[in-house]
């Protein structure tokens, strides 16, 4: 399923004295089966395009456009149901929103929403479960005895269980420790490519972008700054670090290590393979030279 | 190194309802004016540390002394007159409705005169570099800015000891830099003894000694170098290989010989440019 914004606007608490303009004639494209990163600081407005995606948010100027269907400022926009079935998004921390007495039911909890059967979204909860890495043994317990990592993984089912076409992660490793992160951050690959799913990714994390992503956005003040894929947007560092934004490590060892031996490698390199290969050919050119 | 200013002697704790001790007869020390990193993956034991060392929480069984006093429920408020701590969320942790009450605030409760209070707030925010936001409020700061705050709310105080508990976890990286700076110049200005608790290998890298927790013990002791050439086994422990260590596989796999284990980026930079001038 495509997404778009088009030129949006969205100001909070609008015509009141505490208005402010969040986002500004943000325009991005979300072709189906993309992974996007969004990129920005806290209060770039990042949070405000994420909550777009599936209409919790209605556009103050400017088109929302999410499958067939067009949420436009300025008009009624009835019935985002189906459109909220099909865009699932894990907010930060979502174990803080779990509720129910039981795994299985605080699963089935959002695809009966949708009018899903009892029995269908059992059968969901179990495919999900299975997906998350976790077993059926603990269907039957309670959220809250289960420890962190399983509690998020419990949550992050729940968006599986309504078979979203498109999932919005927002900081999903938060808090995690590395091998937590790294296991769900591959997890949400795996499950992109096997599901087909587009996913958006929002992360303070540029080493989670270059690693995943296939367009990245980057967000400042409000605005779409720069766009495009990860070569793209950290072939030329300098920029992103005068907008007092980070590039991944990788990059910014590459920079320490021209500047002190005032080289330039042929490209920017995102891995630390490619890197070490550039800098050993040229540290045997050196002798010949 | 110079005197233990924390030792724990075989403290092993438990929480209620739990079959397995949380803490299990852990023994070591802490020496003053050192930066000490405990690093351990969610649920390694780390933050139940922290909960004892300022008597949150009480071991089950064996001591733990803070300058000299055992950690009791009798002399709790002495021993956190020393020991300062900083938590992980920024804003759980606000508790003035600007910046400087906020640092005021712990002033207030222990009776500081109000010319010496003044005194203080400005002095521990201006060695936070914040003394330009006494009377912002804070949702007009960022998470680091919070977390410096939070930092000077402690110094103000003056402990001996501050305890970090995942103090950076939720900063975004420039947050993170920010807090991080603060602390080293801190350490670096006066004896102040750090305790930074974190499963962020890159602020361990930043201490002086290095403390491995797994399972509710103490895996290994060491200085950055040391612990860093576990290599695989921290990533077997739910840890992770600092930056610098997989360059540095990745140099010695296309053949580049580098002497030592452990370099940080810095380090590592100057050693393949010297390599270049042997070759």
């Amino acid at each position: 399923m495509d997404i778009s914004l088009s030129h949006v606007d969205y100001r909070y608490q609008a015509n009141t004295p505490f208005e402010r303009l969040a986002i500004q004639d943000v325009s991005i494209e979300i072709p189906s089966g993309t992974y996007l990163a969004i990129i920005g600081h806290t209060g770039s407005g990042k949070s405000t395009v994420l909550q777009h995606l599936n209409a919790l948010l209605i556009p103050s100027e400017g088109t929302v456009t999410i499958g067939d269907r067009e949420i436009k400022a300025h008009q009624k926009n009835k019935d985002l149901r189906p459109v909220r079935q099909r865009v699932g998004i894990v907010f930060q921390f979502p174990e803080h929103q779990l509720f129910e007495e039981t795994v299985e039911k605080d699963i089935i909890f959002g695809p009966m929403n949708f009018g899903v059967s009892e029995a269908e979204a059992k059968k969901r909860a179990r495919i999900a479960l299975k997906q998350v890495g976790l077993t059926e043994e603990i269907l039957d317990k309670s959220p809250f005895d289960l420890s962190g990592g399983q509690m998020r993984r419990v949550a992050i089912a729940g968006v599986l269980a309504m078979d979203p076409d498109v999932i919005v992660l927002d900081e999903p490793t938060a808090g995690l420790d590395p091998r937590g992160r790294k296991e769900i951050m591959d997890m949400f690959y795996a499950l992109h490519n096997e599901r087909k799913l587009s996913t958006i990714l929002v992360t303070h994390s540029m080493e989670d972008a270059a690693r995943y992503a296939d367009q990245i956005v980057i967000m400042q003040q409000g605005k779409v700054v720069k766009k495009g894929s990860p070569e793209e947007i950290f072939s030329a560092p300098q920029d992103l670090m005068q907008m007092g934004l980070d590039v991944p490590e990788v990059v910014r060892f590459q920079l320490k290590l021209e500047e002190k031996g005032n080289i330039k490698l042929e490209k920017i390199f995102l891995s630390i393979e490619q890197l070490s290969a550039a800098v050993a050919e040229q540290l045997r050119r050196g002798v010949t030279s | 190194m110079s005197k233990a200013i924390v030792s724990l002697k075989e403290v092993t704790f438990q929480y209620d309802g739990q079959e397995r001790n949380a803490l299990n007869h852990v023994s070591f020390e802490i020496y003053e004016g050192e930066w000490l990193a405990i690093v351990g993956h969610n649920g390694s034991g780390k933050s139940t540390m922290a909960k004892l060392l300022n008597g949150l929480q009480f071991p089950k069984e064996g001591e733990i002394t803070v300058s000299g006093m055992k950690l009791v429920e009798e002399n709790i408020w002495d021993i956190r007159k020393k020991i300062g701590m900083v938590f992980q969320n920024p804003d759980n942790q606000f508790v003035g409705t600007t910046v400087q009450d906020d640092v005021a605030f712990g002033l207030e409760n222990m009776g500081i005169p109000r010319e010496e209070m003044i005194h203080r707030v400005e002095d521990s925010l201006k060695k936070v570099k914040m003394d330009t936001f006494l009377h912002q409020e804070p949702h007009h700061l960022s998470g680091g800015q919070k977390q410096r705050v939070a930092i000077a709310g402690v110094l103000a105080l003056r402990p001996a000891i501050i305890i970090l508990d995942e103090a950076t976890s939720m900063l975004d990286p420039r947050g993170r830099a920010e807090v991080l700076e603060t602390v080293r110049t801190l350490k670096d200005e006066k004896a102040l003894t750090v305790i930074s608790i974190t499963h962020d290998l890159e602020e361990a890298a930043k201490a002086d000694r290095i403390i491995v927790m797994n399972k509710g013990e103490v895996f290994r002791e060491g200085t950055p170098e040391e612990i860093f050439s576990m290599d695989e086994q921290l990533i077997e422990l739910g840890l992770d290989i600092p930056f610098s260590v997989k360059v540095m596989k990745a140099f010695r796999k296309q053949g580049i010989s580098l002497a030592k284990h452990y370099l940080s980026e810095e380090e590592l930079v100057e050693e393949l440019w010297t390599f270049r001038s042997r070759m």
